[in-house]
């Protein structure tokens, strides 16, 4: 006989309250009360304040004049220019460091991570020694460690550090020889340009082949060859039309060559090492994560250590490595803000000295906030889309 | 059948030979970990020769050419004419040390700093062994009483509740707070009733809750006969350790909160976690820590002040909340959806099934994801200097104004001695976690 379970009566009245549905639909309309009322309040305050101190809001200020100097810029500036291009100039910058740091980031990284598993003791022993070091100590003191113990450090223009090849080191940058390319060395520019497109269809060809005959081509240094030699042969044919802008020591500093700031060195320096140090651990956690089976089976299959390793192992643990990898590139460049503590003028540098002169405190901070939220989806949205292409494809 | 007699067949077993001296003992080592082959012995060189490079100059400079004592910058110069390379001035730090700690907090008073540093001390070091028992009242310790205390003699205490929120004086204040407890309490007896179920559980729950407010804020405002101290004098290695423990503190159920925000099914909250977590993550921390030095007070209504140092504890917990966030996040999904269904087959509702069954699991899970968040976190306590906050590093780097002790090599001296700081607590916390890792490491073991 079945029991019919018949609920108390004032379950009837409770279960409205009690149903999640409801209860759901009002916790959320909860929500978006106290954030309206809250928005409200900030909304309401920050006029009143600007109000009150005389600030006009809007992005106005961008074309006035900016009246500071710059130290590094990659495009035109001066002090007559506005803040506008400043902020563009900022931004520049920032956008060099993190790319150049990023790339040696990634090869610093993956050397020492690799290192780590060496069987060589030595080697695997300064690996691991450098990873627990450098990783555990502020980037922030890196930075000034670099800027104003080593690089502050060094000779004034005088006695500046000759280095091989006319480089030469001291307190005001690094300078180097320079080439300047005259009128002629066009063809050298084509004729690499025309190399580069070369030896991506001869890689698509040795590939081609691979496949259907088996029969291998030495892609790596007919690429070598191809991308050196038509540029050389360009210039030869056209006589050398390259000079060498030398840099030389007028009065208290020096002129011509390129001209690398301390501030950019010590910025590069610390954030790639800092970096380096995360990225060899993220190398060594995606190496270890490849079962030893798949190097076991290569082996069987007769191929040699080099080819196992770039074949077989790198391949596989690229999936491991590479959505870590991009979080420390997002973080690279987020870090390249902490140049505002040695004045290299990257975005929030020369921000806070417009945000100083002009006091327009919300529209510099948003202009911060958008550029790097829109960085840092750029950067995620371009990842997701290489870790897909990469990613193991399953039944 | 015979059995025949095969003369070949050893019948004894022959003596063991020793293994070959290239392959067990220190030689052995060296062989198979150094010099297996050309290319690793080559390897080995180029390592010796590299750690040849930095190692000697390194101890040559922190140890052997190292000045420990003296007055002032003379005792760390080189004598003139000569080409003597003067090591660390360690005297310098020696000098400096109570800065580097302290700040600019009154001489007078250190005292109370150093009580703090003792009362959380003897907080934290039985909370870390697990063998200690009473680790509830440990924590209720940790949570309840050393925060109140801590702050109490960091500030000096006695607070004027007159000029919080709306009241005019102490007197008003309370009875203020009088008429919002029977208001919330009415409240709690409406929702209990409307649920029909027994108002008195919920009703006492709040005026526990109103009297424990009550009580911190009675404490704070009493005056104990401790001078204030404003927080514009902290410094040094209390303002580090300030903002990194209450970061922590914060940012850990911040984050649980906003992690299990974005899980959720109900739309609106899931959104309004997405939007926080991805806005803190995608900013750097400066540009946070000037939009909480400098947009902030924007926000506020005339007449309300935040404390500087309060306001970059803020910009600091939320931005390490949304680290924190992803990390439990990771550690949720990780969880197999049979022991979420279980505990609702169980009869438990969300809040029971997630403190009593998802989150243990989940956070013993991320351990490693929640401490490295941690040391991110004391790590990035640096960034303050650039708001205008003496932590350890912006004490060490405001002391190389002084001319006393500049000499050449000043500069390497501090940083040294503010790196040897950090890496030895981001290095512990580190070794602390792996340690804890693996004796948490009960169930997925094999």
């Amino acid at each position: 006989m079945a029991v019919q379970h018949t609920a108390p009566a004032e379950s009837a009245r409770a279960s409205l309250f009690y149903d999640p549905k409801i209860r759901g639909i009002f916790f959320q309309l909860l929500l978006i009360a106290a954030l309206i009322f809250f928005g409200y309040q900030i909304v309401t305050n920050t006029v009143a304040n600007l109000e009150r101190q005389n600030i006009a809001s809007g992005f106005a200020f961008l074309d006035t004049t900016a009246g500071f100097g710059i130290i590094q810029s990659l495009i035109e500036y001066s002090e007559e220019s506005s803040y506008g291009r400043g902020l563009v100039v900022g931004f520049l910058n920032t956008l060099l460091v993190a790319f150049i740091g990023i790339i040696l980031a990634t090869v610093l990284g993956f050397v020492i991570g690799i290192a780590r598993l060496s069987q060589n003791w030595v080697i695997s022993r300064i690996a691991y020694v450098y990873i627990e070091i450098i990783r555990n100590i502020p980037l922030l003191l890196q930075i000034f460690f670099w800027y104003f113990a080593v690089l502050r450090a060094v000779p004034n223009p005088r006695d500046s550090i000759e280095l091989p090849g006319s480089i030469f080191v001291n307190n005001r940058g690094v300078f180097a020889p320079r080439p300047v390319f005259e009128s002629g060395s066009g063809l050298a520019g084509i004729a690499l340009l025309v190399a580069i497109a070369a030896v991506f269809f001869i890689k698509n060809w040795a590939h081609r082949r691979q496949e259907t005959t088996g029969q291998q081509f030495p892609v790596f240094w007919t690429a070598v060859g191809l991308i050196v030699g038509l540029p050389l042969i360009g210039l030869i044919v056209t006589g050398f039309p390259v000079g060498v802008d030398y840099p030389a020591l007028k009065g208290f500093n020096f002129v011509g060559g390129v001209k690398v700031t301390p501030e950019f060195m010590a910025l590069l320096l610390a954030l790639s090492i800092y970096t380096a140090s995360f990225i060899a651990e993220i190398v060594r956690a995606g190496i270890l994560a490849v079962s030893h089976g798949q190097t076991e089976a290569a082996h069987a299959l007769g191929i040699r250590n080099g080819p196992t390793l770039r074949l077989v192992i790198i391949p596989q643990a690229m999936r491991v490595i590479i959505p870590p990898l991009t979080s420390q590139y997002l973080n690279l460049t987020k870090n390249s803000s902490l140049a505002v503590a040695i004045a290299y003028p990257d975005l929030v540098s020369v921000g806070g000295t417009i945000l100083n002169q002009t006091g327009q405190a919300i529209e510099i901070i948003g202009i911060w906030m958008v550029v790097y939220l829109s960085l840092s989806l750029l950067t995620s949205a371009f990842m997701n889309w290489y870790n897909q292409r990469m990613a193991l494809v399953e039944r | 059948m015979s059995t025949t007699d095969y003369a070949y067949v050893r019948t004894e077993m022959a003596d063991e030979v020793p293994p070959p001296a290239s392959e067990v003992g220190v030689l052995g080592w060296l062989h198979k970990n150094l010099f297996s082959s050309w290319s690793n012995t080559l390897l080995t060189l180029i390592g010796i020769y590299i750690v040849w490079l930095l190692v000697p100059p390194v101890i040559e400079f922190a140890f052997v050419n190292a000045v420990w004592t003296g007055e002032n910058r003379e005792a760390c110069l080189a004598p003139p004419d000569s080409n003597v390379h003067m090591g660390a001035c360690w005297a310098y730090v020696k000098a400096y040390l109570p800065q580097f700690i302290y700040g600019r907090y009154p001489d007078a008073e250190r005292w109370r700093v150093n009580l703090v540093f003792f009362l959380f001390a003897i907080g934290l070091v039985p909370m870390l062994m697990p063998r200690v028992p009473f680790k509830r009242a440990n924590i209720i310790y940790m949570l309840g009483a050393f925060p109140v205390v801590g702050f109490i003699l960091l500030t000096g205490g006695d607070f004027d509740l007159s000029g919080f929120v709306f009241s005019e004086s102490t007197a008003s204040f309370w009875i203020e707070y009088l008429i919002l407890t029977v208001v919330l309490a009415g409240v709690a007896f409406g929702i209990a009733k409307a649920g029909a179920t027994d108002p008195k559980p919920m009703v006492i729950s709040v005026l526990a809750g109103m009297a424990v407010i009550a009580a911190v804020l009675f404490l704070v405002s009493v005056d104990f006969g401790l001078a204030v101290v404003e927080t514009e004098v902290w410094g040094g290695l209390l303002v580090t350790l300030v903002i990194a423990i209450t970061g922590i503190v914060a940012s850990l159920p911040l984050g649980i909160a906003f992690a299990l925000g974005r899980r959720s099914k109900l739309p609106i909250i899931r959104l309004v976690s997405i939007i926080f977590i991805e806005f803190w993550r995608g900013v750097p921390l400066i540009t946070v820590l000037f939009m909480s030095s400098v947009m902030l007070p924007l926000f506020l209504p005339e007449g309300v002040t935040f404390d500087k140092l309060l306001r970059a504890l803020i910009g600091v917990a939320l931005f390490a909340a949304a680290y924190m966030a992803e990390v439990v996040r990771g550690g949720l999904q990780a969880i197999p959806k049979g022991q979420y269904e279980g505990a609702q087959a169980l009869g438990l509702g969300y809040w029971k099934m997630m403190g009593l069954i998802v989150l243990p699991q989940a956070l013993k899970l991320v351990i490693p994801g929640i401490v490295n968040t941690f040391i991110g976190l004391f790590k990035d306590t640096t960034l303050v200097l650039i708001i205008g906050l003496f932590d350890l590093l912006g004490q060490v780097q405001s002391s190389y104004t002084d001319p006393t002790w500049s000499t050449p090599t000043q500069s390497h001296t501090g940083y040294m001695f503010a790196a040897l700081v950090f890496w030895v607590f981001c290095f512990s916390m580190s070794r602390y976690s792996i340690y804890m890792e693996k004796r948490l490491h009960t169930g997925h073991r094999r």
